[in-house]
């Protein structure tokens, strides 16, 4: 099996290396949050002395924090669920066709994830409060539409220019239309693509913190801003700012674990 | 683009409309208000005067915003030469398959999903020097560390920061693309004896060009437009060290309020980020297709 004879122990080695690195930081928060702020604050300790659930309990009964977590669940679903609708068919037509202005368009879409959200702050404010959208999850999950759906769109056209043309020919000279092409064929083909960008999209529009705080005071609150509330004029309250931190990669992990096999399967991106 | 010819068919600019409506409703509209603010002086409720590009001129005369523009392209450029060549490596490294490879895949994405304040947090307590476990790491080999006090140590604890937040991103796209290469291609260079070197440079290497080419923008646009993590972990110092673009930009816009030239920077902002993308995809579609040849 050349699969383990191109496996020398140097890359061990160093994949271990790496994964101590990465998990440090993330033992630190777990860490942390089994401690009181008092413990986090007097010495410097590898393991927590005075084991404690605290900050777990305040944030799992105190609605104010958990709700936290189901309003960023909610935006973030409305979010993936627009993304991938529309990129979809997009994604198609950049990978089948030539059109007028086609890699014109492609270009402007991915020039919409370079903007800084920092710069769209304050006219997201004033257009949604026009709107009567502030405050509500719609909102958010419209503005991370900005950098989401042109990814989608790059991912998923990656994905479908794999898929050979003969397949849709066959179909529509088989009477199929093409919705029902779609929806029955071509969508099972790429559904590990449709994974792979879903993971995308849940990750950035889940860590966004500016654009979600800015849109929301009250009833759509995400997490991330929930969480800012930690830092007060009485200092820091790490321990429960940690628990929240910890809480916060649990959605992302079990995402992670649904798509893992998508992309252990590998995928190349055609176009580029 | 593809080799393959694509029939010409216009009508396939139905199945863009949605993106373009979304896309409209959330970049264009906005967009076109940040142009508006840019040649305007708003005096005060409903009252304005056109300045025409006054506030342009002024924005670059700001030698404070031309050392953080700066500082910004040196962060960026530092980013790239890091998280590129480490995640493909981590990504060469890691298991092809079983559970070991679904358990990796899991840790590796950890950071990714972190929220970048929680991310800054975590870093600001991690390398104390009293507290932390990096601190105390790097004191204890007898380094002077702190990243609240010298500018240096700042510039490079967010880099490190940056790194570890992001490797995976370029770690997971590459891994991706490694698994898509079929079996076969290994065979035929073992057959030809190709080093291990030769695999990666003729094989792996131009396989991998069109998810690494996504990776290399995505961490292009995004380290440019860092903004939570050195602001939750320095506070953009000490001094003025690691005070970032998009920090900067905030600052003007809320902090000082300074509507007009705020616009007109955010627009410059987005045009040297669209002029370094537009480079990058240049620079990387012409060296993947030198690959091509090569392998001919």
């Amino acid at each position: 099996m050349s699969a383990t004879r191109r496996w020398p122990r140097k890359r061990t080695l160093f994949l271990v290396c790496y994964l101590v690195f990465a998990l440090l930081p993330i033992y630190w928060m777990v860490g942390m949050s089994f401690r009181t702020n008092q413990e986090i604050l007097s010495n410097f300790t590898l393991f927590p002395h005075h084991f404690t659930l605290d900050s777990y309990r305040l944030i799992l009964t105190d609605p104010s924090w958990y709700m936290g977590y189901v309003n960023s669940l909610i935006y973030v679903c409305i979010n993936m669920v627009i993304s991938i609708a529309v990129a979809l068919p997009a994604a198609y037509a950049f990978s089948r066709y030539s059109f007028l202005g086609d890699r014109q368009v492609f270009f402007w879409l991915l020039t919409n994830r370079m903007t800084p959200p920092a710069v769209f702050l304050l006219p997201f404010f004033q257009f949604y409060t026009t709107l009567g959208l502030m405050d509500t999850h719609l909102a958010v999950a419209l503005a991370h539409l900005l950098f989401n759906v042109p990814l989608a769109v790059w991912i998923l056209e990656g994905f479908m220019s794999g898929i050979p043309r003969e397949i849709d020919e066959t179909a529509y000279i088989d009477g199929y239309s093409f919705p029902r092409f779609f929806l029955t064929i071509f969508l099972p083909l790429i559904k590990s693509g449709v994974g792979v960008a879903a993971f995308f999209c849940f990750m950035f529009s889940w860590v966004e913190l500016l654009l979600a705080r800015t849109l929301t005071s009250v009833n759509a609150k995400p997490i991330v801003a929930v969480m800012t509330r930690t830092v007060s004029a009485s200092g820091m309250d790490w321990a429960t700012l940690a628990a929240a931190g910890t809480l916060t990669i649990v959605p992302g992990a079990i995402v992670i674990w649904f798509v893992r096999h998508y992309i252990a399967k590998g995928f190349a991106m055609g176009r580029v | 683009m593809s080799v393959v010819v694509k029939p010409v068919n216009q009508k396939a600019w139905w199945l863009i409309v949605p993106v373009i409506l979304c896309v409209a409703f959330s970049a264009i509209i906005p967009l076109m208000t940040v142009v508006n603010y840019s040649v305007q002086d708003i005096i005060g409720p409903g009252r304005a005067v056109f300045v025409g590009t006054e506030w342009f001129a002024e924005i670059m005369r700001n030698e404070d915003l031309l050392s953080a523009l700066l500082r910004q392209l040196m962060f960026s450029m530092a980013v790239l030469l890091i998280e590129i060549p480490l995640g493909v490596l981590l990504a060469l490294s890691m298991p092809e398959r079983g559970w070991r490879a679904s358990a990796v895949l899991v840790i590796v994405a950890l950071s990714l999903l972190i929220p970048w304040n929680v991310v800054g947090t975590i870093w600001q307590i991690f390398g104390r020097t009293d507290i932390g476990l990096l601190g105390n790491l790097l004191v204890g080999l007898g380094l002077d560390y702190s990243y609240s006090g010298n500018p240096v140590q700042a510039w490079l604890t967010v880099l490190l920061m940056d790194v570890w937040h992001w490797t995976p991103l370029v770690a997971l796209l590459a891994y991706a693309g490694l698994r898509a290469i079929p079996e076969a291609y290994y065979q035929a260079a073992s057959i030809d004896g190709a080093s291990k070197w030769a695999v990666f440079r003729y094989i792996q290497l131009p396989k991998m060009r069109g998810v690494l080419m996504i990776a290399v923008l995505l961490r292009f646009m995004d380290s440019f437009m860092i903004y939570t993590e050195p602001f939750v972990l320095t506070g953009g110092g000490p001094g003025s060290s690691t005070t970032f673009l998009s920090q900067f930009l905030t600052q003007m816009a809320v902090g000082q309020f300074d509507v007009g030239p705020a616009a007109a920077f955010s627009l410059i902002y987005f045009l040297i980020i669209l002029l370094f993308c537009f480079l990058l995809y240049n620079w990387m579609m012409r060296v993947g297709t030198q690959d091509k040849g090569g392998e001919r």
